[in-house]
């Protein structure tokens, strides 16, 4: 490396001399801070205000700083609001249990069937959607989803259907499916390769068979790596307004697109906000009751 | 024996189903946009160029994309370099309350977009930023930070540890230790994270609708047409966004597998 004919300044006794303390003070909170500051300014700060939101109130079409509890009543004791809440669980709960399931297979094949070059080209495939946009994605799913969109077309060929898959559930799952699937077959190949092969093996030849090996063996030691993308698959799908609003008809309204409607239908910055703090709390059980099941040691 | 084979090709044929269902809307989008059709199916239409002629006369897109670029290069930067600061703060440092450090940096991925969206609308109005292209900015550093934190982080664990402290002993002071040994060693992870930021914020809609005002990103465009009615142009533009997205991640990549290689090759 470009250090090595530098001139000797300081005899090398340690790695730190003392009379450097001072400025590595300044150097150590020169690397450390400027995050601190950032984080908190732009991204502790919004959130505290969200929460405080929540307990302003709209007067004359201007929201006034209060601390008043309006919101959340009239809020909370609507059905409307209930329905979805109830709705978007559980379309994000089954989509997790979807995208889990058809995951596994893939995650599988990958960890323990192919090749490290083969593996190593298959995570940069799936990472490559990942940083490409969603929105035009589901565009495009909702034109080959339409009724006479490319499925029904070739399923025509064949004298089936047509089927109507916008505005279904179906549609929202197949959503949430390209918004999450990339991510948990990446997770969950993860925590398959790191499996000792050793344990596995020993399963074989102690004859036991395949399916059992997966299921006794294989899964429990990746069980933490499955949980985890889980959780991630359930925030993911419970967040986005996208699926549920194009493909999936937004009747009813998942709180995603309840939090966009009231916002961008008026000037209730409160009740979105409301809204928005129900979800975080949501989230915040979800992902602590995951953490929690991912870690605890098992009682066998 | 038998059996096994046939499991190793269902298996074979069911990653690359799940592949096909992966990669089907870029694809699809891609084929769309030079499809004569205004609702494309198959058997597809005639081949045509009018969506990208269209979008290419469209002064509401130019300023778009113009704003989109300044927006994530200017992200991209502010990202890398905390990025950079916070991965090696946790490669150097041990202190009190590190949990709650890495805590408050790593978190903001998790918070689903349309919260972080009404919460950045509320409060740059609050602070008075709102509408402003630097609230997008700013908006997207939060989000993106973690990423390049992530991506240099793992590099500087592949770091021998005493090469620095070499520096050190050889007289270089931590500032040029830091400038002449860390940032080298960490370019192609710098360079892929750079790419990476740029591509996340290229391609976020959710923040970018809530908080642009006036200056509309690419994304907010296509959410903007999108909300209309289905309109050809958004796989115009979507292509060339595909197109944008899919670079820089296959640089960020491509820069980061080659270095691999190399030091592999000069370590053997």
């Amino acid at each position: 490396m470009s250090v090595s004919n530098h001139p000797t300044k300081t005899p090398s006794s340690g790695h730190t001399p003392i009379r450097r303390r001072h400025r590595s003070d300044l150097f150590q909170q020169a690397l450390r801070l400027p995050i601190v500051i950032w984080q908190g300014l732009f991204f502790i700060a919004p959130l505290c205000f969200l929460v405080a939101m929540s307990f302003f109130i709209v007067r004359n079409y201007r929201m006034t700083e209060a601390f008043e509890m309006k919101n959340w009543f009239k809020m909370l004791s609507r059905d409307y609001f209930w329905d979805s809440y109830g709705l978007t669980i559980g379309l994000a709960t089954l989509a997790t249990l979807v995208v889990t399931t058809v995951a596994f297979p893939a995650a599988y094949t990958l960890a323990f069937r192919v090749s490290e070059a083969t593996r190593r080209w298959a995570i940069f495939l799936l990472i490559i959607p990942f940083f490409t946009s969603y929105l035009v994605r589901i565009f495009s799913w909702y034109v080959i989803l339409a009724e006479s969109g490319v499925i029904n077309a070739m399923l025509d060929y064949i004298e089936l259907g047509p089927y109507v898959m916008l505005n279904t559930k179906f549609g929202t799952i197949i959503g949430y499916m390209t918004l999450t699937l990339p991510l948990v077959i990446i997770l969950q190949t993860f925590s398959l390769a790191n499996i000792d092969r050793r344990l596995v093996e020993a399963a074989h030849n102690l004859g036991c068979r395949p399916w059992r090996t997966i299921i006794r063996v294989v899964l429990p030691l990746a069980k933490t790596g499955f949980i985890i993308a889980a959780v991630f698959c359930f925030i993911l799908s419970f967040g986005d307004f996208v699926s549920p609003y194009y493909l999936g008809g937004s009747k009813p309204p998942t709180l995603p697109i309840l939090i966009v409607d009231t916002v961008k239908s008026g000037q209730q910055w409160p009740r979105a906000a409301v809204v928005a703090v129900v979800m975080m709390v949501t989230l915040f059980i979800v992902a602590f009751g995951g953490i929690a099941a991912a870690y605890r040691r098992r009682t066998a | 024996m038998k059996s096994d084979r046939v499991l190793k090709w269902f298996l074979y044929g069911y990653l690359a189903l799940v592949l096909i269902f992966i990669f089907a809307p870029i694809i699809f989008s891609v084929i769309f946009s030079f499809n004569s059709d205004r609702f494309p199916t198959i058997p597809l239409g005639s081949f045509t160029l009018k969506w990208y002629e269209t979008i290419w006369q469209d002064p509401d897109v130019w300023e778009a994309a113009r704003t989109s670029l300044i927006v994530s290069f200017s992200v991209a930067t502010i990202a890398t370099l905390l990025g950079f600061a916070t991965a090696y703060t946790d490669y150097r440092y041990r202190f009190k309350l590190k949990p709650l450090y890495l805590a408050l940096i790593l978190l903001p991925p998790t918070i689903p977009l349309i919260i972080m969206a009404l919460a950045m609308l509320a409060w740059f109005a609050k602070i008075g930023l709102a509408g402003k292209v630097a609230s997008i900015i700013i908006a997207h550093s939060v989000l993106t930070a973690p990423f390049a934190m992530a991506i240099i982080r793992l590099r500087l664990s592949q770091m021998d540890a005493t090469l620095e402290a070499a520096a050190w002993n050889l007289g270089a002071d931590q500032w040029r230790a830091l400038r002449r040994v860390i940032v080298p060693f960490c370019r192609p992870a710098i360079v892929s994270s750079f790419c990476l930021t740029a591509a996340v914020s290229f391609d976020e809609f959710a923040i970018a609708w809530f908080i642009s005002g006036l200056n509309k990103t690419i994304p907010v465009i296509i959410l903007e047409i999108v909300t209309g009615n289905i309109d050809p142009q958004v796989n115009a533009i979507g292509s060339f966004v595909f197109l944008t997205s899919i670079t820089l991640v296959v640089i960020a990549q491509v820069v980061l597998m080659t270095r691999d290689k190399k030091e592999k090759v000069n370590h053997g």
